[in-house]
Order: C-alpha cells, then sequence, then structure tokens
C-alpha cells in the first residue's frame, strides 16, 4: 500500500507531508463498507452516487484515464476527493483531466494521483493541480517537494499559482530597468 | 538573433541538474532502465546501434557563431570531431558516452544550446524558414513566433506525455522552405487584407508508414492568439490521441480517423472555453521578443556588385556557385548564401568540427554573425554582401564547403540509416554516395536541373522519403537490404506525396535506376519542366516501363 503525500496549503514555502488516508477504495463488485469514507468508480458513482452521499460518509471518486471529468461536473461540489489514475506513467492523460478539473470546473478538493506515480512527474503533477499523491516509486515527501520545485522559473501557466517567465521579466523590467542578455553568450 | 536572457539561462540550468540527478538515479539502479528512457529521450539522449547519441536542438535553425563554435568543441572533445545536421535542423553527435552527457549539457547550454525535448513523445524543437529575416518575400520574421512556442512548450507540463511525438514548424512566406505540410502542426503566417497578421493553421501531417499532408483546419487564426490555440489542439489530442497503438498515436491519425471538420470542430469548442488572457503571450512579450529578430543594421550596397559580377565573368566555378547556392536578399547588394554538406562523397550532412569553425568565422567576417540550419541537411549565412560573396566562397572552397549543388540531383537527403540507428531496415549513406558519384560531373547535374532525392532507411522516414521527387525507402527482404522507388513527392508549398514506382531493388541497382529515370524525364522533358513537374504531367507509367524494362 503506498503512503500518502499531501501538499502542505499552510505553509509559505513548498512543503509536503505523509499522511494517513481515511479513504477506503471499494471495487465495483466488493460492497460498501459501512462507515468509513469511501472512494468509488464512476460507474458506481452514477448507479449509486446519491445513496452513498446521503449515508453522511466523505465519498470520492476514481476515473480511469479515458474517463472525462467533465462527467462529474453535478457532482464535483459534493466530492471530497477526485482520483486520478495514472495506468502507465507515459500516459499523460490525467494531467489535462486535472487542469481540466481545477480551471474549468473550480474543482476546490482533493486531485489525488494514484496507480503508476513516479518522482520525475512530480512537478507536472503538482502544476497541473494534482494536491495529493501515491508515489509508486517509495518517495518521500521531502523528495517529492524536491523533484516538483526543481525548477525555479516556469515558461507558461497552469493549475498552480506560478507566473510564467514573461511576468518575472515584466517585473524586472519595471523595477530594475531591464534584464541584459548575455552578449557573450547566446 | 534571440539570446537567451538570465532567466532563460536557469532554465538551462535546472534543466541540467535534473538530468544530472535522473541520470544518477539510474546508474545506481534507483530507477529502472524503462523508467529512465523517456527522462532520457527528453533530454535528446539515444541508445543507437554502436554509442549513445545525443541530439542537440537548434531552435528555428538559428545559430550564433559562439554555439556553432562549442558545437565543434564538443564533436572534437568527446565525439569522433564531426556533427551531423538533420532534416529536423537539429544537430546529432553519433559517438557519446553516458556518463559525459550531463557534461555536455552544461558545456551547451553554457552558449544557450540544449536538447530539451529533442526526442520524446513531447512537443519537440520548432522549425521555421531558414531564410526568415534575410528573405523579401515573407510578411514577418516567423521566428518571433517560433520562440514564442519554444517558450510556451518548454517543459510543459499537461503536453510532456502525449500519446507520441508532436512537431510544429513556422513559416511566413509564400515559398515553403519548411515543408509545414509533414507537420503535426504546420503554421502559416501571412496579412489578411486589413494589414492583420493571421496564421492559416493546418493539423494531421507527418511521415512515417502512414504519411499524411497536413490539413487546415483554420484559414485566419490572428497571430496574438497562436498559443491559446496551440493550447487546444494539444488538449484535444492528448485526450483523444490514440495510445494503444504506437503506429496509431499521431495526430495525423486522430484528425483522419475524425475528419478534418470534426477535429477542428472540437479544437474550437475546447479553445471557446481556455482562458485565453492566460495563455496568449501579451504585446509587451511579443514587442520583446520582435526586438531580439530585429533586422540587423544593413550598410548601403550597390545593388549590382561589380567584385561579384567580375568572379563570376572570370571563374566558371564560381558562376555556378553563385547560380546554385546564392539566392536574393531582402536587402540590395546583399545574398543569402546556401553551404552544401553534400560533397561528393561525403555523408549528407555531416560536418566536420574544422568546418564547423570555418564556417563560424566566415559567418563572424561576412554574415552578422549568424548561421541556419536548413531542413535539407545544409547550412546558411543568411546576411552575406555580394562584393564578399567571392571571399566566402574561396574559404569555403578550401574547406570542401564550395559545393555548387543546392536543390540538384546530388543535393541528397538522408537519414543515418543502418550505419548508426537502430530502427532502420538498411543503410541510407552508402546509397547517397553512390548516387552523388554517378553524377559527381556537376555540368550534368545543372544540365538535369532540381531534382531532390530524399532517402530514408526504414519507413519512420526520417529522410523524408515520401516527399521526394525521387523518394528512397531501405527495406528488409529476408535479411537483405532492398530499396523501394517512389516518384512525385515534394515538400514545397506544392506539397505533395511521392507514389511508390514498383518493386524494391538492391542497392546497387539504384545508381542505374536513378540513371534510367533521368534518362526518361530528359526524353520526355518540355520547355522548363523539372522532373517534379514531368512526372506530374506523364504519370508514373513512363518511368515504370524504362526502369523495370531494364531491371528485366
Amino acid at each position: 500500500m503506498p503512503s500518502l503525500i499531501k501538499l502542505d496549503a499552510g505553509s509559505d514555502q513548498p512543503r509536503a507531508l505523509t499522511v494517513q488516508d481515511a479513504f477506503v477504495f471499494v471495487h465495483d463488485e466488493e460492497p460498501i463498507p459501512a462507515a468509513c469514507d469511501i472512494v468509488v468508480t464512476l460507474s458506481r458513482l452514477s448507479s449509486e452516487g446519491d445513496d452513498l452521499l446521503a449515508s453522511g460518509r466523505r465519498v470520492g471518486v476514481r476515473l480511469q484515464p479515458s474517463e472525462a471529468v467533465e462527467d462529474l461536473a453535478y457532482d464535483l461540489p459534493r466530492l471530497a476527493v477526485v482520483q486520478l489514475v495514472f495506468a502507465k506513467f507515459r500516459d499523460g492523460r490525467p494531467y489535462s483531466s486535472a487542469r481540466v478539473l481545477r480551471e474549468r470546473l473550480a474543482y476546490q478538493g482533493e486531485v489525488r494521483a494514484v496507480g503508476d506515480v513516479l518522482r520525475e512527474q512530480a512537478m507536472h503533477m503538482v502544476r497541473c493541480g494534482f494536491d495529493a499523491f501515491e508515489p509508486a516509486d517509495g518517495s518521500s515527501p521531502e523528495q517529492w517537494v524536491a523533484a516538483a520545485y526543481r525548477y525555479r522559473h516556469v515558461y507558461q501557466r497552469a493549475a498552480d499559482e506560478r507566473e510564467p517567465i514573461h511576468v518575472e521579466r515584466a517585473q524586472i523590467a519595471s523595477g530594475l530597468g531591464h534584464n541584459r542578455p548575455d552578449e557573450v553568450g547566446a | 538573433m534571440y539570446r537567451y536572457d538570465d532567466l532563460d539561462r536557469q532554465m538551462l540550468t535546472d534543466r541540467s541538474n535534473e538530468f544530472r540527478h535522473q541520470a544518477a538515479r539510474r546508474l545506481s539502479g534507483e530507477i529502472t532502465e524503462d523508467q529512465f528512457k523517456p527522462l532520457r529521450l527528453m533530454n535528446g539522449l539515444y541508445l543507437q546501434l554502436h554509442a549513445y547519441m545525443l541530439r542537440v536542438a537548434i531552435p528555428f535553425g538559428t545559430l550564433s557563431t559562439a554555439q556553432l563554435r562549442r558545437l565543434a568543441w564538443v564533436a572534437t572533445t568527446y565525439d569522433k570531431g564531426y556533427g551531423h545536421f538533420t532534416t529536423r535542423t537539429n544537430v546529432q553527435l553519433h559517438w557519446i558516452k553516458l556518463r559525459d552527457a550531463p557534461d555536455i549539457l552544461d558545456a551547451l547550454a553554457e552558449v544557450g544550446l540544449h536538447a530539451i525535448q529533442t526526442s520524446g513523445n513531447c512537443i519537440r524543437n520548432v522549425t521555421a524558414d531558414p531564410y526568415a529575416g534575410a528573405t523579401a518575400d515573407e510578411v514577418d520574421d516567423p521566428r518571433v513566433w517560433a520562440e514564442a512556442i519554444r517558450e510556451w512548450s518548454t517543459v510543459h507540463p499537461e503536453f510532456s506525455y502525449l500519446p507520441r511525438k508532436f512537431k510544429i514548424a513556422v513559416t511566413a512566406a509564400e515559398k515553403d522552405r519548411a515543408a509545414i505540410r509533414s507537420y503535426d502542426i504546420g503554421l502559416h503566417l501571412r496579412r489578411t487584407r486589413d494589414g492583420e497578421l493571421s496564421f492559416e493553421v493546418m493539423a494531421g501531417g507527418g511521415q512515417g508508414r502512414t504519411p499524411y499532408l497536413a490539413k487546415t483546419i483554420r484559414e485566419h487564426l490572428p497571430a496574438s492568439r497562436l498559443l491559446s490555440y496551440l493550447d487546444a489542439i494539444l488538449r484535444v489530442y492528448n485526450r483523444a490521441g490514440r495510445r494503444d497503438n504506437i503506429h496509431k498515436a499521431r495526430i495525423k491519425i486522430l484528425v483522419n480517423s475524425l475528419g478534418v471538420e470534426e477535429f477542428a470542430r472540437q479544437v474550437e469548442a475546447e479553445w471557446a472555453q481556455i482562458e485565453a488572457a492566460e495563455v496568449d503571450l501579451p504585446d509587451t512579450e511579443l514587442a520583446r521578443i520582435r526586438a531580439a529578430f530585429q533586422p540587423q543594421v544593413f550598410d548601403p550596397q550597390p545593388a549590382v556588385s561589380p567584385v561579384f559580377e567580375a568572379a563570376k565573368a572570370a571563374d566558371p566555378e564560381f558562376a555556378r556557385f553563385a547560380r546554385r547556392n546564392v539566392h536574393p536578399h531582402k536587402v540590395p547588394g546583399y545574398a543569402i548564401l546556401d553551404i552544401s554538406l553534400k560533397a561528393p562523397g561525403e555523408t549528407p550532412g555531416d560536418a566536420s568540427s574544422a568546418q564547423m569553425e570555418t564556417v563560424a568565422d566566415l559567418a563572424d567576417a561576412y554574415s552578422q554573425g549568424e548561421v541556419r540550419v536548413n531542413y535539407t541537411q545544409n547550412l546558411v549565412l543568411p546576411h552575406v554582401k555580394l562584393a564578399d560573396v567571392p571571399a566566402v566562397y574561396a574559404r569555403l572552397k578550401e574547406a570542401r564547403l564550395a559545393t555548387a549543388n543546392i536543390d540538384l540531383i546530388t543535393d541528397i537527403i538522408a537519414c543515418p540509416g543502418l550505419d548508426y540507428c537502430t530502427l532502420a531496415n538498411a543503410r541510407a549513406i552508402p546509397v547517397a554516395q553512390a548516387i552523388a558519384k554517378r553524377f559527381a560531373d556537376p555540368e550534368r547535374a545543372e544540365a538535369i536541373g532540381e531534382l531532390g532525392i530524399k532517402i530514408s532507411g526504414c519507413i519512420n522516414a526520417c529522410g523524408h522519403h515520401h516527399l521526394g521527387a525521387i523518394g528512397i525507402l531501405g527495406v528488409d527482404k529476408k535479411g537483405e537490404e532492398y530499396y523501394q522507388l517512389s516518384l512525385g513527392g515534394s515538400a514545397g508549398a506544392d506539397a505533395e506525396l511521392a507514389r511508390i514506382l514498383g518493386p524494391a531493388m538492391s542497392g546497387q541497382s539504384i545508381p542505374d535506376a536513378i540513371e534510367t529515370l533521368v534518362e526518361t524525364y530528359l526524353a520526355h522533358r518540355q520547355d522548363g519542366e523539372r522532373f517534379l513537374d514531368t512526372v506530374r504531367r506523364t504519370g508514373l507509367q513512363p518511368f515504370k516501363e524504362a526502369v523495370y524494362a531494364v531491371a528485366d
């Protein structure tokens, strides 16, 4: 069972913590356990979602890469966690899913990366709006954060708060005259 | 030309450090080769037949002389003293040791060079017209937009694990010198009637085993909206592109399975929902990039140079060089000068470290310190005074770089083939050399006229055989190298895919077969027709009959 790492939203510096996973993933063929927070598949959410949500527990959903986050739209405000499965670390669909969740559907709950989740993809995941991770490679929270924030700058806006380089440039230009290009290098 | 500022350079340093870290983790066994492979590929490092190959990006084919000298130094220090310029305007070093790779990347980063995203299923190095900023027929410098794309696509958080590789090319001239219709996205910049810059956006081009020319998905995209529109295309592709079959994963398959109208509709629907203001560059940033490409100061020159004219009159070889390799510049009295890397007997696209040094020296002395790489695997000095062309020619000749064969039958595009590449079925270089030898007489080559031969050692088509007036594809036939001919392809504004002529033949038969094709063309040629024009007019039949009658 991989440990669960969560970004620490309350910290000024990028930080992550190992946390206890309150949620139990319930396979479609398994009965719903009594009185605990659960994560179910999209098909189960569609068929039993209202009953599950009415039972007073927290409910989340686990989406396969081919399943569209847009299908969650009406349920989203009631979902505590959306788990996006990386079937293979090379399968980049969950990055788009996470951005759509955050930027278009304005989802505020936990977006968790599960499956083939590796430290080398930490930055991509964080930038696309994931805030919880089940690393398959045993990464510690410190290693995860180091990988996620290795770059001092980014070239584009995404679902995180980081401003792209051109905004930094404009700030440098307004505050310090201009950022002189290196005439020696290229 | 664009020079990296502190922030760009810090990106390169961070990238280099990241890769050093990843390589160390691989060497210590912390990550598996399967996990490491996409990481090294996204840093341009391939494992080939004999050694590692490092593919260094040359964004939009523009090199400073400091960069070219550093490439020469790296080739001497860490490789066998030469580099190979590719059809994607990158440069490949074919004999690299994995343990040297981080040091090489550091040395390259010092001059603003890198290997970021030169391989892997991500947005690759962006290419543009090699005559950008020098040719009179462009509406804007396409590199302004290519640089915007470079920044937007570098370490993109959402689009680094696409279904397959993704290539973008930009031109701003009516004559397409960047083969944009063979790209995943081809961008053609024009001015609208009211003077606004606007892109024709084409998607779904690509070569490989299922070649397609890109189709127009939007006739007029306001240029300033480019990045948000690219975001929309990439998101549709990232989500809907096939991932179950590597041969069906390129965007061309998606575009053609949905149909271009439906694909375009999905892109427009996605684009309508993107917060474009968050993605599109503000005018101030576009102005900053534009300023970096502002035209150099050109000393006023007479439109006709007596020195140049006298040299042509005195030396027929120089006159041929002037006809083939010297092209009009937007400024009177200046020229764009092509340097052929196709000397007879040489490997197409190869340049030795000494040759790179020579070109750098010439660029400093005569071309405002700029060198371009053309996808035809040649180099370009973009801003040479006509009066200086004879002096440049003399130095090029000493360095065996003055071959006067641009666009002729010996200006052959060839991939590295089975001499280097693990993917290849057959060698490409010796075939190119044999053809070049057969047609080594420059007078004859010029009499034959424009004729693009393009050779790929396998179906992946790095040698652009689908786009050759004569395309040659290496195939494996029961363990032997065979070659399939196709005719009628073109990469330019009149882009068309070549059609297969007939059964494959052995490598030794190829020069004779080419000879037969040429003779057939000359027999059928009407006034002013290029080989390609004749093939298009007559169809394949006369060529087919001639080649296979001889073969039988």
